[in-house]
């Protein structure tokens, strides 16, 4: 038998989670932003087809049901918002099956939440506001706020919003990349994922928060549609030292609009074989009743806690990773 | 043959790339939070030596390389081929320069060494971490000097060349690092 019923993490690192749960809890109890808890098991989970999920089989004699470990705690939040719950946020676990690695375990921490009648851009200044009290003292440079085409032209020469085929793939053959040619095809979107993962990513906040926002419309997951550029969404995601931390957006509100989305989803499940989820009716149901406009972001404390303890592993921050739970 | 996903990579792995065998290296999952998994590989191929990173679809999947070290026995050079033999089963094979490359500066008749086969074919030789040869070529030295700075080149029976001590002459037998071609100390009967 080896050491493996030891934690992975050292015991300061303990300490450091315990520091950063209180001091978000002091940052939005000063803001008037209410803590919740929603079920980690739900009958039904997101439909995006780049998340896999666990499925759990509920017995309730005579009845069996298949529940499903939370990849997000977004659809229930939500539900509370349409109730009226006003600006919520949580401290919770998210499960991804299938994702283990140096930034990635099948189980995470994350801080998720929501400010009713916030645009994206105040969203996007509370969260400096968080990231300054909780990396006070640790000589964070100023934080900042690019658009994903500028960030995109800036690292590659190419237009993130216009595929041209010919430039992607002069652009992955001149820079190392000659696999993307034939790994993405005329997939546009798995173009942007894998340029902007490899090419881009890497090099975004350097000892600094840098928020990118903007997305390309062909990756709106549940953000809505930018008013002033119908071409992007109205989508944030947060960066230091190359580390993707978050994922922001102003929230869709349009129950008709998150069925088409659903359904393409789902659609795109099917076509890649992968297992079935239903729409969430209770989602829709509440976007129905009316979701206050708002905005919302989660952000992964475990990566979090990566920057704040300079480790070099999820592993590290984590009291037993999945290979010793 | 066997098949393995992006997920079973792991260091030390032999599969088939581009109809090469290769070593995994590395592999790196890259997952962006909203979009497709990737893994980044850093693969050495084991017929060049060369090493290239290469990114994979999470979940794409490579063949499996027949790829085994085997200790053999190095017999001899014919001039075209050097020969080995497997002790236990007496099997014989051969492998051109190309194949054993660098390795033939350490190979001295009755050496033991590892041979990598790829579909029962020789595809690189190594030679044990150390190898006592001895010096066949080198200045006289300085009597007295014991000190061993500065040093001199001394060539070896194989034809390696390998710098030694100023106080070790012609006809002594040497250990030397083959990893590092750096001489270790001189081997006493």
């Amino acid at each position: 038998m080896g050491n493996d019923w030891q934690p992975s993490c050292s015991l300061g690192a303990l300490h450091l989670r315990a520091r950063l749960l209180h001091d978000i809890r002091t940052f939005f109890q000063a803001r008037a932003v209410l803590e919740v808890e929603t079920p980690l098991l739900g009958h039904s989970t997101g439909t995006d087809p780049q998340l896999a999920f666990f499925r759990t089989d509920y017995h309730s004699s005579p009845h069996r049901q298949a529940l499903f470990l939370q990849t997000s705690p977004e659809f229930a939040m939500k539900r509370l918002l349409a109730a009226g719950s006003g600006s919520i946020y949580q401290i919770c676990k998210a499960f991804r099956n299938g994702e283990a690695g140096r930034f990635h375990n099948p189980e995470f921490t994350i801080l998720e939440w929501y400010r009713v009648g916030f645009t994206l851009r105040a969203l996007m200044d509370e969260v400096a506001d968080l990231f300054a009290e909780l990396f006070k003292g640790q000589g964070l440079q100023a934080t900042q706020r690019l658009s994903y085409q500028a960030v995109f032209r800036q690292y590659t020469g190419l237009d993130p919003l216009q595929f041209c085929y010919g430039d992607y793939c002069a652009y992955a053959l001149a820079n190392g990349l000659p696999e993307a040619v034939e790994l993405c095809g005329d997939d546009h979107l798995l173009w942007l994922d894998m340029l902007f993962s490899h090419k881009i990513q890497p090099f975004l906040g350097a000892n600094a928060l840098c928020m990118v926002y903007g997305y390309p419309a062909c990756q709106p997951s549940l953000a809505k549609v930018s008013a002033d550029n119908p071409l992007t969404v109205e989508r944030v995601e947060l960066f230091i030292d190359g580390i993707e931390l978050g994922n922001g957006y102003y929230e869709l509100t349009d129950a008709d609009e998150q069925v088409l989305r659903f359904t393409k989803e789902i659609r795109q499940r099917q076509e890649q074989k992968l297992p079935p989820v239903i729409k969430d009716q209770r989602l829709l149901a509440a976007l129905a009743a009316g979701l206050p406009e708002c905005a919302g972001i989660a952000i992964g404390l475990d990566r979090l806690l990566m920057l704040l303890g300079s480790t070099a592993t999820i592993a590290d921050t984590l009291s037993f990773p999945v290979d010793r739970a | 043959m066997a098949v393995y996903s992006t997920n079973e990579f792991k260091a030390g792995l032999k599969v088939m790339l581009d109809n090469d065998p290769c070593a995994i290296i590395e592999n790196e999952f890259v997952k962006p939070g909203k979009g497709q998994a990737f893994n980044r590989v850093k693969i050495r191929n084991l017929k060049t030596g060369r090493v290239i990173e290469r990114t994979f679809k999470s979940g794409e999947s490579l063949e499996s390389a027949d790829v085994v070290d085997v200790e053999m026995q190095y017999l001899y050079n014919d001039g075209e081929f050097r020969h080995f033999m497997v002790q236990d089963t007496f099997e014989q094979y051969q492998a051109e320069a190309k194949i054993v490359g660098d390795a033939a500066l350490w190979l001295k008749d009755q050496d033991f060494c590892f041979v990598t086969l790829w579909n029962d074919a020789p595809l690189a030789v190594t030679p044990s971490n150390f190898v006592e040869l001895e010096i066949i070529e080198t200045d006289p030295g300085v009597r007295g000097d014991t000190s061993g700075g500065g040093g001199k080149p001394a060539k070896l029976t194989t034809g390696a060349v390998v710098r030694v001590p100023l106080f070790v002459q012609i006809g002594e037998v040497i250990k030397v690092d083959t990893r590092t071609g750096e001489y270790i100390s001189r081997v006493k009967d």
